[in-house]
């Protein structure tokens, strides 16, 4: 996404070109980035690298350890069921980036709707939008995401829709108080005074300005999302069981924790690194785009 | 000559939380066809209130209009609806503003801003736009205004921020154009220059000019009638020259002392 700064800076630079500059310049960002480069494509090429099929059970090879630990061909082991992690971990990943994303951009539309209009509008509608999301946050959003699966059973995409469903409210309080100020900038009054409609002023002159915040927020809302859906998959409400994820995979591996580490600690060595990774990245487009930080 | 704009007994209030400011009380101005007409008061003295009434730009809530007519055309424009105002906005009368720093969206070129006001009201093409911006670019005298238009407002000059914004209300041809400090902003050859564009453009398309702005010295040059403002009320109005000449009222003396540039110009008018 065009990172994009208002910072009215005199170089004869586009503002998008000055935010990509300071976020090459950020080192711990760069890998980060790399890093989620690499997890982008090993997600789609998942089939290539997986040396075994991710559900193949092998029980006379259960429980082996690493190969590099022990005697055994499996790079990180195999599980209770004799399936390989390694390859259970590749194809995991694709189920933690398609929830992820998915949820962090419904969950970023309904934010940056619900913040514009609230602060655009101002008022009556302001105050019912924002006392909603009060409520919202008020509600532990794991505790709704458990009642509605419990409710409508487990899959994918209830997964994702609950999660994008909790998700918007940190889109919606940043949207809103950048709109509030934005809106009494000159350019507003200017676009209102050429004759430009209200929806026509949000869209074209309002969104553009919040897309940084939005952003920012969303790649820390891919985290969390992530986080959440492995602990519904630790919890057996996630996705449905013969899918690999982390999650799932985590709570097959608390059994043997004692005895086979590898099975729970390679997903949540995963788990760690990827939101680690998405957090810094978040950190440095916020830094990137925001006017405001000190750059050396 | 024919009046274009009428403006009949307008009041506007702010309802700020318990209080309530009057911040225009009672003001009927007549604006016709071709003329500069100047507002002037000190800060707070509802000069910008008045103007940003005209086409209903003042931030509701707090303002509230109160009462009062205000005659363009066959409308009165407070009672239009929100869809028949657009149409008039930026289209018959249009506006420049004080910060040409800020009045600008910073995120789209110059050239697109232009031609947003024109693609709202007149249906055109692509190309059409294109040559009407830069043809109103050159007209506010920006220097090659082909490139200009390419670029994004952080890459102006304040002075050419102004000149694109003259360009943007100009582009459509209204009949009134409203200068609210449209040279507070700026250096003072700067300022010279707008005026001067301003007096030139009107000149050439004979629109009329509402005038807003606390320096007398600006006004000197370029009003016909000078319309003085001091807490929502027009304390006095009178053409130009017998303004500066023999100010009926104290106040329009008082600020005529306050400008020392002024004793001069007073004395040569």
């Amino acid at each position: 996404m065009a990172g994009i700064s208002i910072a009215a800076s005199q170089d004869a630079q586009t503002p998008t070109h000055t935010a990509w500059r300071a976020l090459r310049q950020n080192r711990w960002g760069m890998v980060a980035v790399v890093f989620l480069a690499v997890m982008v494509l090993t997600a789609a090429l998942a089939p290539l690298i997986a040396p075994h099929d991710p559900q193949a059970q092998n029980l006379l090879e259960r429980l082996a350890p690493p190969s590099w630990a022990g005697d055994s061909d499996h790079l990180l082991g195999t599980d209770h069921l004799g399936r390989d992690v390694f390859s259970r971990l590749v194809f995991g990943s694709r189920i933690s980036l398609l929830v992820g994303v998915s949820a962090a951009m419904l969950a970023g539309v309904i934010g940056a709707v619900v913040g514009l209009l609230a602060g655009y509008y101002g008022g009556r509608l302001d105050w019912i939008l924002m006392r909603l999301a009060d409520v919202q946050l008020a509600f532990p959003s794991i505790l709704l995401a458990l009642a509605v699966v419990a409710f409508l059973g487990s899959g994918l995409w209830i997964v994702i829709v609950v999660l994008g469903l909790t998700g918007w409210v940190s889109y919606a309080r940043v949207v809103r108080s950048e709109v509030v100020s934005l809106k009494t900038r000159d350019f507003v009054t200017e676009a209102r005074a050429i004759g430009v409609g209200n929806l026509t002023i949000i869209r074209r002159h309002l969104l553009p300005n919040v897309v940084a915040p939005l952003a920012t927020i969303a790649t820390l809302n891919v985290a969390s999302a992530i986080v959440a859906e492995s602990a519904l998959s630790f919890l057996g409400l996630g996705v449905p069981t013969h899918i690999p994820t982390w999650g799932s995979m985590l709570a097959d591996g608390q059994l043997y924790l004692g005895t086979s580490w590898w099975i729970a600690i390679f997903p949540g060595l995963a788990l760690m690194l990827t939101s680690l990774a998405i957090n810094i990245t978040g950190d440095a487009i916020r830094d990137a785009t925001d006017p405001k930080v000190y750059r050396r | 000559m024919t009046t274009v704009l009428s403006i009949e007994k307008l009041s506007v209030d702010f309802e700020l939380g318990t209080e309530t400011v009057h911040a225009v009380r009672d003001v009927s101005l007549d604006l016709a066809e071709g003329e500069t007409l100047a507002i002037v008061g000190e800060s707070g003295s509802g000069k910008t209130a008045t103007a940003l009434s005209i086409l209903q730009l003042n931030p509701v809530p707090p303002a509230v209009y109160r009462s009062g007519t205000i005659r363009f055309g066959a409308h009165d424009l407070l009672a239009l609806p929100e869809a028949r105002l657009r149409a008039i906005r930026g289209n018959d009368i249009a506006m420049i503003f004080q910060d040409p720093m800020t009045s600008l969206n910073p995120l789209k070129k110059v050239g697109r801003q232009i031609g947003e006001t024109l693609q709202l009201h007149r249906d055109v093409s692509r190309r059409d736009t294109r040559s009407a911006v830069v043809e109103a670019l050159a007209q506010a005298g920006v220097p090659r205004p082909d490139e200009r238009a390419e670029q994004y407002p952080h890459e102006l000059s304040g002075g050419l921020r102004q000149r694109a914004m003259i360009a943007m209300a100009l582009v459509t041809r209204p009949k009134v154009l409203i200068a609210d400090e449209p040279t507070t902003a700026l250096d003072v050859t700067v300022q010279a220059q707008i005026l001067e564009l301003l007096v030139q453009l009107q000149d050439r398309h004979g629109m009329a000019i509402v005038l807003i702005t606390h320096d007398l010295g600006v006004v000197a040059d370029v009003a016909d009638r000078i319309a003085v403002m001091r807490s929502g009320e027009i304390v006095e109005e009178q053409p130009c020259e017998p303004l500066f000449a023999a100010p009926q009222h104290e106040y329009t003396r008082s600020l005529l002392a306050a400008t020392p540039r002024l004793a001069g110009a007073s004395e040569g008018a």
